[in-house]
């Protein structure tokens, strides 16, 4: 992601070669022609959309006005979102769900891809790896359907080894417990994803200097300490960078997932700001309000990742953009 | 003496270590994979013979009725299973054929757009527009309920080009300049030397577009889902998911809804139905994955994610 960020930051002109922009699109018309139609596709489809947030500041509604001709209302629907208990609840379980989720899941995959690295057969470590990505590649429905059969209180196997060991006394329902379901949420993602997460850090030990574990060995440093004092800070610059992109990712807690999972019983715990608006778009047809709320998303993630950008940027002189 | 004691320990200290390390990845491996056999035996169980519990990794009493039975009682999966796969094939050739030819002008340093364009695409991957405005735009192009919805949005990934453009500028830059003095034309350039090249990024992103098209279900869900022939396999199986969720809610406790879902089903059970549909949606995924993880992998190191 750095190599992208940076590299599209490169000067394009090369010194001495000037002209008009027109008469190097004429000059260059057959990149023109490779690029333009698709370019095109993707201003449809990822700019125009931000048209739409003209909606959060007026009273649109669907098949009485167009979003040209509603009657314009400030910052109303912003005020109402504010002021809204189920704005702040939902608030709450997306942060809740998406720090878990990041907590989990960064401590699993590098986990995991310390644990790979120590890992001496060959065979044993790729067979591994091959195994733990492939949750990755199924879908959510797929992954939710194998999480409520292997949770259900009648036969799945998680209620089975607790009941056999002894742990719980009766199966515990526990997709329908409120308590659980945060956890559920994160241990899920941790389950899907640990492998593939893992990759990136493995790419980065495998550019570790043996000579640093040999002169950490002679002066007597052990397996662990080799780990913590070796590994670890190899791969911290890789790890700041996906935190601080995953930062800016804080208010989305992922939609399919918690959507899929979710269910009437947990529904307090469950309803995010993602599925917020879907209900508002989807259900109750408030277009302008469900609008605002996913400008706010918008707005605090932009502010989010410049911040976390800024300060990996104090703290090491080193930052993404 | 000193020196021996520490070497002792550490040996001690390597050895335990190795053993909880094994043992910890035997068990991540039993954890990912148990599921999958799991489902795959239930689904071949005898339906009535699942309700007694007990089904771990292999069937008890070997039974294909459960996959005749949703193919025959819903008529609607082979259709899904035909549109979920011309979608996987149909996305990922035009989408391979378009972000390469992007790809190939971002990577010409002297192309005048480039930066403009390169710029353009990296903030698609830090924001959208939302759910509710991209539904509009996509009602006013009559999108919805039109199968197009499922290609046209998903032909340009800005991750795919970026990863495709890290590996051209990775090729000799020597080639393009000996082409021009040739005089290639730049269409000729990108098909009869940067394609045949590529080849190795294009497979994984082929396999990229094909999965994520293979898998998804929520624009089938949102745009699509009053028509019935445009249905796809997972947006079936999200159905089939929701409404046994929604049985065993209501019904209390497992027995009645074992009971009530048999007199609507005759023999076969919700969960042996999902069994079945589960295997039949992961299905192109478990065969085509060993062959293809390799690729899978490259294609995650190959591109600028390497940081």
């Amino acid at each position: 992601m750095q190599q992208i960020v940076k590299s599209s930051k490169r000067t394009d002109l090369a010194p001495g070669r000037k002209g008009t922009l027109l008469r190097k699109l004429i000059e260059q018309k057959q990149l023109v022609v490779l690029s333009v139609p698709f370019m095109l596709i993707v201003i449809l489809f990822s700019y125009v959309p931000l048209w739409g947030w003209l909606m959060a500041f007026k009273d649109y509604k669907p098949g009485v006005y167009t979003i040209l001709n509603a009657p314009w209302v400030g910052f109303n629907n912003f005020k109402e979102l504010f002021s809204d208990s189920y704005f702040y609840l939902a608030l709450r379980n997306t942060l809740g769900i998406s720090s878990l989720k990041l907590v989990f899941g960064f401590v699993a995959a590098i986990t995991l891809a310390v644990m790979l690295n120590e890992i001496k057969i060959k065979a044993f470590k790729r067979t591994v790896q091959t195994i733990s990505y492939l949750p990755h590649f199924i879908s959510w429905v797929v992954a939710a359907n194998i999480v409520f059969m292997s949770l259900s209180p009648d036969g799945g196997i998680v209620n089975t080894v607790l009941v056999n060991l002894g742990l719980v006394k009766d199966p515990v329902p526990f997709m329908g417990m409120k308590e659980y379901f945060w956890l559920i949420v994160a241990l899920s993602n941790v389950w899907k994803d640990v492998g593939w997460g893992a990759i990136i850090y493995l790419s980065a030990m495998a550019g570790i200097d043996p000579c640093l574990y040999e002169s950490a060995a002679i002066d007597g440093a052990g397996r662990l300490k080799r780990i913590f004092h070796v590994t670890i800070p190899s791969i911290a610059p890789t790890i700041k960078i996906l935190l601080v992109l995953n930062i800016g990712w804080i208010l989305y807690s992922g939609f399919e997932q918690v959507y899929l999972l979710g269910n009437s019983s947990v529904d307090e715990v469950a309803r995010t700001l993602e599925i917020y608006v879907y209900n508002y778009a989807m259900k109750y047809f408030r277009y302008s309000y469900g609008t605002a709320i996913g400008i706010f998303n918008s707005v605090v993630s932009f502010v989010l990742i410049t911040i976390a950008n800024k300060v990996s940027k104090k703290v090491d002189g080193e930052g993404i953009f | 003496m000193a020196r021996i004691r520490v070497s002792v320990n550490e040996r001690v200290e390597s050895a335990i270590f190795d053993t909880i390390n094994y043992a910890l990845m035997i068990f991540l491996c039993i954890v990912t994979l148990y599921p999958f056999l799991n489902t795959l035996a239930i689904s071949l169980n005898d339906a009535i013979d699942t309700v007694r519990g007990g089904i771990y990794i292999w069937p008890r009493v070997f039974s294909p009725y459960n996959y005749i039975k949703l193919f025959s009682e819903n008529n609607n999966i082979l259709n899904a299973t035909f549109i979920s796969a011309s979608r996987a094939i149909v996305g990922s050739a035009l989408g391979v054929f378009s972000c390469m030819s992007l790809a190939f002008t971002l990577s010409r340093k002297d192309f005048v757009l480039r930066k403009v364009f390169t710029k353009l695409l990296v903030y698609t991957m830090y924001f959208s527009g939302g759910i509710i405005p991209v539904y509009m735009l996509m009602r006013s192009l009559g999108l919805i309920n039109n199968y197009l919805v499922y290609i046209l949005p998903a032909i340009i990934g800005a991750y795919n080009i970026m990863v495709i453009r890290s590996y051209i500028d990775g090729l000799p830059a020597g080639l393009i300049e000996a082409a021009k003095i040739d005089g290639a034309s730049e269409y000729r350039i990108l098909f009869q030397i940067i394609f045949p090249l590529s080849l190795p990024v294009l497979a994984v992103i082929v396999l990229f577009i094909a999965v994520s098209q293979w898998n998804s279900w929520f624009d089938t869900m949102l745009y699509c889902s009053s028509t019935r022939s445009l249905s796809t396999l997972q947006f079936e199986l999200q159905k089939i998911l929701m409404a046994s969720r929604m049985l065993s809610e209501s019904a209390g406790d497992a027995a009645t809804s074992m009971s009530s879902s048999m007199d609507v089903s005759g023999m076969v059970t919700p969960t042996s139905i999902r069994a079945a549909m589960t295997m039949i949606a992961v299905l192109p995924i478990l065969c085509a994955y060993p062959l293809l993880q390799k690729y899978f992998i490259s294609g995650l190191t190959l591109g600028g994610v390497k940081g």
